[in-house]
């Protein structure tokens, strides 16, 4: 095998991919140093001063928000010697202290000040903080690129802004924070088994048969061989389980999230309020499910980040989804989602198992490839342009595997 | 301590009449059976009102609107149990092999509970020694219990609450299938 194009073909993708560590640290430079990726969120760093610590593929950054109301993405790096300037997890301060030599940066990054300063025979040095040049965000979802120049967010984002915009709309408000805190979920396998996984309709019922099973959940048969549910390539990497067709069938308000209108009175009163006649379709709907390329990941009622850290190893951050104006609702999620991800999680743990067998497996010399064909002899152009396939089908895999390649191509 | 049931309820003084050793033999008795993998016996050992709890982030935060790594109550246990025990709960099956060890255990007081009567609050440390085909692993830290008295001469206890805090759990923690 001579490059990492020649190992992403239409239909299998070799098997190296997800264990060579060359591989791995090609990535970091082309993809996580480069394209726009999931940080974090604005409602974390809700008043001035606010500070969080995140990270952007091995990057350790503070995210912090500066008196005048402006986020920045910091290095955690004191610009003299290299020592980490913040220890704490989050807090509230309007600057950074090295521990080392007393270093002090305002929490935009400007170097305020240094001890003894006659020994550099002057008050000011022309250094910083680093920073993450490029940061954005859509919904308070805040992303950075590394790189200096680039496509913009929102051309990055593409059609995924779309199903972002979803999301927000089950807000009475419009208005989506993530306010419950992060689970830290250890993963030892390549990040891209997740990332792959995430709109993968073909596992749900043999990996989570157990709890589907013994709860009579409705979420199995949204990924059998007879959903209406379609799988989208929506371009750039990103792809989504679109359920819609799903829940347009039994049109009950609210099925989407597993209860029924009559149980959350409040919220489905607000969205009325709101929405009008357009509630009923929003209530009916539901929340999206879509992996954003290349660590977002949001399915209905919970959020997720994909770290990497190794060429097997990687951690999940996963929070509930907060619905500003929809306290009824956010308790339900944090609790549902309590129950479903996390190291713990009814739901996450098994995939998490099925990720790391899947990586021990991936050590096997043959055969060499990963088989990525499912649905190609029945995809199709949905009325719109995507590649849409069924509900089963590796349709969103594919399109990751393509945006991977276009950026992995770069020099 | 916080917790939702009993945010605005003060630990009182132990209350009297339960058995140091008797307690003693009840937290050994319940450590063995998570060890074991013995649902039935382990479930039984819970009220009505249970609550079992895993929060991140030292002894967590209102475990209403915020994460935690288990927060189960009586139904969810059930659930959780009754998902181990199809033999298709991957992150469990092949199950773990375990054995913990408890010390300090400390009566740390009581709480009123909602039969009139007072639960016995107690503290202890645990170890628990996993072992998985990803390797061993040391899961460390601090549980707290609260055991009611039941039966004809109050003699049988039961658990209605256990909270465990690993030592580690605002590190990003591997899969914890097993009932810690």
């Amino acid at each position: 095998m001579t490059s990492v194009i020649e190992m992403i073909q239409h239909d299998k993708v070799h098997g190296s991919l997800y264990t060579d560590p060359a591989i791995f640290d090609e990535e970091l430079r082309k993809i996580w140093y480069r394209t726009w990726v999931f940080v974090g969120h604005e409602s974390e760093v809700a008043q001035p001063g606010d500070y969080v610590r995140k990270r952007l593929g091995l990057q350790d950054l503070i995210m912090t928000r500066d008196r005048d109301g402006e986020l920045h993405l910091l290095l955690n790096r004191c610009a003299h010697r290299g020592n980490q300037v913040c220890d704490d997890a989050k807090g509230n301060a309007s600057a950074f202290r090295c521990p080392y030599h007393g270093w002090t940066y305002r929490n935009n990054g400007e170097l305020v000040g240094f001890p003894f300063f006659k020994g550099y025979g002057q008050r000011k040095l022309d250094l910083a903080l680093g920073r993450v040049p490029r940061v954005d965000s859509y919904h308070g979802f805040v992303f950075g690129s590394f790189a200096e120049e680039g496509p913009t967010l929102l051309e990055h984002l593409g059609a995924a802004a779309g199903e972002m915009d979803r999301l927000a709309r089950l807000s009475p408000e419009g208005r989506v924070e993530l306010t419950a805190g992060w689970l830290q979920h250890q993963t030892r396998a390549n990040w891209k088994l997740l990332a792959e996984n995430e709109t993968d309709g073909y596992h749900p019922q043999f990996v989570h048969g157990s709890i589907f099973g013994v709860t009579g959940s409705t979420i199995g048969p949204l990924y059998s061989d007879s959903s209406l549910a379609v799988t989208r390539d929506l371009g750039n990497g990103h792809s989504e389980n679109d359920l819609r067709p799903e829940f347009r069938k039994f049109a009950e308000p609210m099925r989407w999230f597993g209860t029924t209108e009559s149980r959350v009175p409040d919220y489905a009163a607000a969205m009325r309020a709101k929405h009008g006649q357009e509630a009923e379709r929003i209530l009916i709907e539901g929340g999206p499910h879509v992996m954003i390329f290349p660590n977002l990941f949001i399915a209905e009622i919970q959020v997720f980040n994909i770290q990497p850290v190794a060429v097997g190893e990687c951690i999940q951050n996963s929070t509930a989804v907060q619905l500003v104006g929809a306290p009824e609702l956010n308790r339900r999620m944090v609790s549902q989602c309590v129950g479903s991800v996390g190291p713990a999680g009814m739901l996450l743990a098994d995939d998490t198992e099925m990720y790391e067998r899947n990586q021990a497996g991936l050590g096997s010399l043959t055969p060499e490839w990963v088989d990525v064909r499912r649905g190609l002899n029945r995809e199709r152009v949905d009325e719109n342009g995507f590649t849409i396939g069924g509900a089963t089908d590796e349709t969103g895999m594919r399109g990751f595997w393509r945006r991977y390649k276009s950026l992995m191509e770069a020099t | 301590m916080t917790t939702a049931m009993s945010a605005d309820e003060r630990l009182g003084p132990v209350p009297e009449g339960f058995d140091r050793h008797a307690v003693e033999q009840f937290l050994y008795r319940e450590a063995r059976l998570a060890d074991e993998g013995d649902y039935d016996a382990w479930e039984a050992l819970w009220t009505d009102d249970a609550l079992y709890w895993v929060p991140v982030g030292g002894e967590g935060g209102d475990p209403q609107n915020q994460m935690s790594v288990i927060y189960d109550n009586r139904s969810r246990i059930s659930t959780r149990l009754k998902q181990l025990r199809t033999g298709k709960r991957y992150a469990q099956s092949p199950p773990s092999n375990l054995r913990r060890l408890l010390s300090n255990i400390e009566f740390l007081g009581g709480r009123r509970n909602p039969e009139g009567d007072v639960d016995l609050e107690v503290g202890a440390n645990f170890l628990v020694i996993e072992s998985r085909s990803r390797g061993l692993r040391l899961w460390g830290g601090r549980a707290t219990y609260r055991l009611r008295r039941g039966g004809p001469d109050l003699q049988d206890l039961q658990l209605a609450y256990k909270k465990v805090v690993l030592v580690d759990n605002d590190q990003p923690l591997p899969t914890l299938g097993f009932l810690i």
